[in-house]
This record gives structure tokens, C-alpha cells and sequence, in this order.
């Protein structure tokens, strides 16, 4: 008789290598920001690019992060999401517009009531919107990516053209709030205000939207139904109700969004919506199709790419975020967050 | 006649006889319905014919939906206009154009395809959109190569313009005529090309894996593979059809090739025309140009006998008949899914 095999384990720890892999995208953006620093000669327009990426990626998360939510969800992918904004837009211009006595006093308090007045009036606007849309378009084509992006696709076309019909094809100047106008100087740079305000807003809806999802139930029945939606209704939950409440929160999100980029840009048109669409879907796709956390770094990879690239070669800067895209697929196939799916 | 049109019958009377319509139509058109505008409408009904058929050959055949399709026919009509540019005018510059045109226009698909499709389908949607409306904004940035939103000019060899005449058997024919007749024949061997592609045993296996691409994979075809190649052939046939429209218009410019509106109405064609069909791009481009003029003179009629209520006027204005496309759009793929060529066929 044999006796028994020796057992012995090795407990050799993984390589550091090994362990800081999960955690390379989170490492994108500051490592983006030190290239910049180096590539960037006075460290005074660093910093000015810097905030303008980080305002601008932030607002397009604001928008994608509904979207991207809604793909993991319910596996529909709206092609239509760039109305919300265009209708947010618009919505909230006419509002700002309306209170010109409160966004041309020069208090900070007035002014940021008339903004919250605006953005208000524009999320509950779109949020309907997303109900009715969700209704009527989405609703009947559950299930076939091919007949969604169609349906959407057309939603949309009607959405840009009722905004035609409602307010008029001409693009619409928004001056932003008196207080909010100009830019302070901070180690020898300028940093726009309303731009440091964008980035605030941004960080406290991705900060709220990750509580809400890791320590909330509803958080925890929207993660399981990202990663199981059939095991989510098994246990009795009405995964279609959270769908719709989730799909009219990433409307009024993009609504949120429209408006901001209105106030950034001081002008809109009825076509903003498609422009900004382009950039929110490379975002989704470069961080991981229906991953909050991957749409967050990609939105800030971006707009940090095009301020830098917009700076030191302005001729690239139409093609640095499609090659942004292709490096990153190439490096990352699913995104960078990819998100897993219980098959 | 069967092995011409690749044994794919109509399997309708009412759609061989509005097939053979169309055929004829535009066979005779110079001399059946002589002016410059009906020339026109026919020449562009041909081209958008072979443009939305290479569409329905990805959508329909390949199930895989893509928003860079007027990107490849722009790459065919600026491949023409930049050869003819540089190289001058010629027949030898028309063609290298038109092949380089279609040569660059399958590699790009080919990169974009094996860069999205190895994923998921639906990022092609997405890469493609984004992708093609950088290159929208790119051509008419470098306005040195292109001529930026203007557009350029081309000078075509003699023969194909209204200048040059010559008799047979007593009629008089232009250039023109000629030109049109290029433009004819090119697309009808394109069609007739793409018709037996599709009837093909590569067309029977991306059918395959348009039903369901997991059980095609199962059975042995790389899906991926066969994904990629139809692709790569509908964007050079487009290309193809871009270059035959630049030949015929004598001139390339960003909005005759490269808008987001041409973009729709391809995606309109061919999903009230009848995906996977191929016969549902001639019907549909021929029923939809034809409306597109129609309906906008009815619209604006109805804007002005509605003139004194609110809003009304506004939404028949004949400037918002996008918007009554779009509703006609999203009914048609909820209720017609296989559009006009699927109904006639039913009917049968």
C-alpha cells in the first residue's frame, strides 16, 4: 500500500502586475493629465486645458451615463437619446430666457436659482419625454438590437423635427448668468467659473449615482438586473418598472446635460443633440457598454484628449477621439469596464 | 432570363409587373420622357437603386446596421472628382479614380468591420456614426484636396457632355444621353451583380447568420469572417454607385454625398421597400423619389387651406416632411417589417 500523496501547496501571491491590472483604466485619467503636463510647455494653460477637459468630459458622463445604464439594463440601445438633449437644450434656454431679470443680476444667489429653475423645467420635460418614448417606440422592441436602432433612430428624426415645429429652425444665443461669466486666477492660470461649476455638478451626479447604485436597493436591484434580468424577476422584483424608472432618469440626465452644454457653449441649435451624440457614443463604447464607472473615465479620457490635442495640433483634433476609440478597442476589446454578463 | 436575374423570382404578379415598369422606365427614359429634369430623376432612381440594394445587402442579408454607408459613397464620388482634379480630364483618370475610390472604401470597411464585429454587432452601428461624421467634417475642412463645402466641379471627357452630338438612324444624340446610359448600365450589372451574390451560397449563409448567428457559428462558419466580406463587397459597391453619380452630376460636393439626410433616406428605402429583398430598393427608391416630389406639393397645399389654425400650418409646412417620414418610418417597422416586396409577396 501506497501511502498518500503529499500535499502541499504553494502559496506563491500574485504578481504586482497581476493586481494592478483591474485597476489600469482608473489609472488613465491622471496618467493622460502628467502626459499633458509634460507635452504642455507653460503649466499656466495645463491647467486651463485641464479644467476645460474635465468640464467638458464631465457633462458628456452626465448624458452617456443614462444611456449606458439603459443598454445594461434592458440590452436596448436608444439611438434616439441626442433628442433629450437637443429638448433639454431648448427647454431650458426658453426658461433662462423667461427669468432674464434673475440671470442678469449680479447675484450668485438669483443666479443659481434661475439655472436650477431651468434645469428643473428641462429634466421633468425630457423625463416625460423618456416615458412617452420608452412608451411608444422602445416598449414594442424588446429583444431585437436591429428593429431598436431603426425605431430609435426614427424617434429621433421626429423629436429633432417637432423641435423645428416648436421652436423654430434658427439657433437660439444664450448669454450665460452674470455671475457665472468670466474666469478667476488661480496659480497664474484662468480657470473659466462656469466651468468649474460644470465639473462640481458632474462630480456630484457621478458620486450620487454610484451611492444610489452600492448602498441603496434599488442600486443593488438595478446591478443584479444588469448581470442577471431574468434571475432579478425570479425573485420577484418588476424588472420593467425599474427599466422605465431608470430609462426616464437617463433622460432627464441627458435634459441635465443639454442645458449644461447650452450654458458651456452659449448657443444652441436643433441639430446639438447628433454633434454630441458622436462623442457620448465613443464614450459608451471605450467604457464598456453598460458599466457607470468605465462611461465616467471614458468621458473624462475624452474631453481631456480633445483639449490637449485641440492645443498642440488643432488638425488632429477632429480625428484624436476616433483614434482614441480604436487604441482603446484594440487594448480593451469590451471597453475598459467590461461588463459581465451571467449567460 | 432566369440565370440573369440569379433564379430570384419575383414570386408576385403585381411585383414583376412593377419591376419590369421600372426596368423599362428607365431603360427608355431619355427618350420616353425627354427634358433635363426627368433625365435627372432617372439617373438618380438608378443610382439610389444600387446604393440602397448594397445597403439592404448589409442590413437585410447581414443584419448588421451601419451609419457610414454615404461615407463610401463619397469615397467613390470624391475618388472620381480628386483624380479627375489632379490628373486631368480623361478617361484613364475617371476609372484609376473610381477604382481607387472602391479600393479605399473596402479597406476602410474591412478595418471598421474587424475592429467592431469581433465584439458585437451593434457597435458597428455606433463606430460607423461616429466615424463618419468625423469624415463628414474632415472633407470639408482639407478644402485643398476636396474643395471644402463648396463642393468642386469635374471635367469629364468630351462625350459625355451635352456638347457633343452625333446622329444614329436619324435621332440626335448628346453626350448626355450617352452619360446616362454609362450611368444605366453600370448600375443595372451592379444590381444584377449583387442579385447573384445573394443568391449564392455566401448569400444562403448570411441569411444563416442573420436568423441567428450562434447557431451558424455552431454549424462551422466563422461568422465573423462572413460578416467582414459583406461589408467590405456593399461599401465598394457603393463606392461604385458614388462614382457613377459624380460622373453623372459633373460635380462632388459634401451635401450631395455626404449628408446625414441621404444617410436617412437610404435607412427609409429600404425598410419601407422591403429588407432583404433586394426587388424592395428598386420599388421603394422608385416609389420614393417619385413621393418625395408628390408629397411635398401636397403638404404645402394643406399648410395654406390650414393657414388660420395654430400649430397645424407648422407641422404641414413642407419643410418638416422628414417628420411625417420619420412616423411613417417607425410604423412601418412595427407593422410592415418586410415592407412592400414582403406584403405583395404574402398576398400572392
Amino acid at each position: 500500500m501506497s501511502t498518500a500523496p503529499t500535499h502541499a501547496p504553494t502559496m506563491t501571491s500574485l504578481s504586482l502586475a497581476e493586481r494592478l491590472k483591474p485597476w489600469l483604466p482608473v489609472a488613465l485619467v491622471p496618467v493622460l493629465m502628467l502626459l499633458g503636463f509634460l507635452a504642455i510647455p507653460s503649466s499656466s494653460s495645463w491647467l486651463t486645458l485641464t479644467l476645460a477637459g474635465l468640464a467638458m468630459g464631465m457633462m458628456i458622463f452626465v448624458i452617456a451615463s443614462g444611456m449606458t445604464l439603459v443598454f445594461g439594463l434592458m440590452d436596448v440601445i436608444n439611438f434616439g437619446h441626442g433628442a433629450f438633449i437637443s429638448f433639454g437644450a431648448f427647454v431650458g434656454t426658453s426658461v433662462l430666457l423667461m427669468l432674464g431679470s434673475w440671470t442678469g443680476a449680479p447675484s450668485l444667489m438669483l443666479n443659481l436659482l434661475a439655472i436650477a429653475a431651468a434645469v428643473l423645467a428641462a429634466m421633468a420635460v425630457t423625463g416625460v419625454l423618456g416615458l412617452g418614448f420608452e412608451r411608444v417606440i422602445v416598449r414594442p422592441v424588446y429583444g431585437s438590437h436591429l428593429k431598436q436602432i431603426l425605431v430609435t433612430m426614427g424617434g429621433l428624426i421626429v423629436a429633432e423635427q417637432m423641435i423645428f415645429v416648436l421652436w423654430g429652425g434658427h439657433e437660439i444665443v444664450i448669454a450665460r448668468p452674470e455671475t457665472l461669466k468670466g474666469a478667476i486666477t488661480f496659480a497664474g492660470a484662468a480657470l473659466e467659473k462656469y466651468r468649474l461649476l460644470a465639473v462640481g455638478v458632474g462630480l456630484v451626479v457621478f458620486l450620487s449615482m454610484r451611492a444610489v447604485l452600492r448602498r441603496t436597493k434599488l442600486g443593488l436591484i438595478v446591478r443584479a438586473g444588469v448581470e442577471n434580468p431574468e434571475m432579478v424577476q425570479a425573485l420577484g422584483y418588476d424588472i420593467t418598472r425599474v427599466f422605465v424608472g431608470v430609462f426616464i432618469a437617463g433622460s432627464a440626465l441627458a435634459g441635465l446635460g443639454g442645458v449644461m452644454w447650452a450654458l458651456y457653449q452659449e448657443v444652441i441649435t436643433v441639430h446639438m443633440g447628433n454633434e454630441i451624440m458622436i462623442l457620448v457614443f465613443i464614450v459608451v463604447i471605450i467604457g464598456g457598454l453598460g458599466s457607470v464607472e468605465g462611461c465616467f473615465i471614458g468621458a473624462l479620457t475624452v474631453g481631456l484628449v480633445q483639449n490637449y490635442t485641440a492645443f498642440l495640433e488643432p488638425k488632429l483634433a477632429l480625428v484624436s477621439n476616433i483614434a482614441l476609440m480604436v487604441a482603446i478597442l484594440m487594448w480593451r476589446p469590451m471597453g475598459m469596464v467590461p461588463v459581465v454578463k451571467a449567460k | 432570363m432566369l440565370t440573369l436575374i440569379s433564379g430570384d423570382r419575383p414570386q408576385s404578379r403585381i411585383l414583376g409587373a412593377l419591376l419590369l415598369l421600372v426596368l423599362l422606365a428607365l431603360a427608355f427614359a431619355p427618350f420616353l420622357f425627354p427634358g433635363s429634369r426627368s433625365l435627372e430623376t432617372a439617373a438618380r432612381i438608378c443610382i439610389f437603386i444600387v446604393l440602397v440594394a448594397s445597403y439592404d445587402l448589409l442590413l437585410g442579408y447581414g443584419g448588421i446596421v451601419s451609419f457610414a454607408h454615404t461615407m463610401f459613397f463619397g469615397m467613390g464620388a470624391y475618388g472620381v472628382g480628386i483624380a479627375l482634379d489632379r490628373l486631368g480630364t480623361g478617361w484613364g483618370a475617371m476609372g484609376l479614380g473610381a477604382l481607387a475610390g472602391m479600393a479605399l472604401a473596402g479597406a476602410v470597411a474591412l478595418v471598421i468591420a474587424l475592429l467592431s464585429l469581433r465584439v458585437r454587432a451593434i457597435f458597428f452601428a455606433m463606430i460607423t456614426l461616429a466615424i463618419a461624421s468625423a469624415v463628414a467634417v474632415l472633407v470639408s475642412q482639407l478644402s485643398g484636396l476636396t474643395g471644402g463645402e463648396d463642393g468642386m466641379n469635374l471635367r469629364i471627357p468630351r462625350e459625355l457632355t451635352p456638347a457633343f452630338r452625333f446622329e444614329v438612324l436619324g435621332l440626335t444624340v448628346t453626350g448626355k444621353i450617352l452619360n446616362y446610359y454609362l450611368v444605366f448600365l453600370g448600375c443595372l450589372a451592379l444590381f444584377l451583380t449583387m442579385l447573384r451574390l445573394v443568391n449564392s451560397p455566401f448569400g444562403r449563409v448570411l441569411l444563416a447568420i442573420r436568423e441567428n448567428a450562434f447557431r451558424a457559428e455552431a454549424i462551422g462558419y466563422r461568422v465573423v469572417a462572413y460578416r467582414a466580406a459583406a461589408t467590405t463587397l456593399s461599401a465598394v459597391i457603393a463606392a461604385a454607385a458614388g462614382a457613377l453619380f459624380a460622373i453623372w452630376l459633373r460635380y462632388v460636393g459634401p451635401s450631395t454625398v455626404l449628408g446625414m439626410e441621404i444617410m436617412m433616406d437610404i435607412l427609409l428605402i429600404v425598410v419601407i421597400g422591403g429588407m432583404g429583398t433586394m426587388y424592395g430598393a428598386v420599388v421603394g427608391t422608385a416609389i420614393f423619389v417619385l413621393a418625395q416630389n408628390y408629397l411635398k406639393t401636397l403638404m404645402g397645399g394643406l399648410a395654406e387651406a390650414t393657414s388660420g389654425l395654430p400649430l397645424v400650418p407648422d407641422l404641414l409646412n413642407p419643410d418638416r416632411w422628414l417628420l411625417w417620414l420619420g412616423v411613417l418610418f417607425i410604423l412601418s417597422v412595427y407593422f410592415f417589417p418586410t415592407g412592400i416586396v414582403g406584403r405583395l409577396r404574402g398576398a400572392r
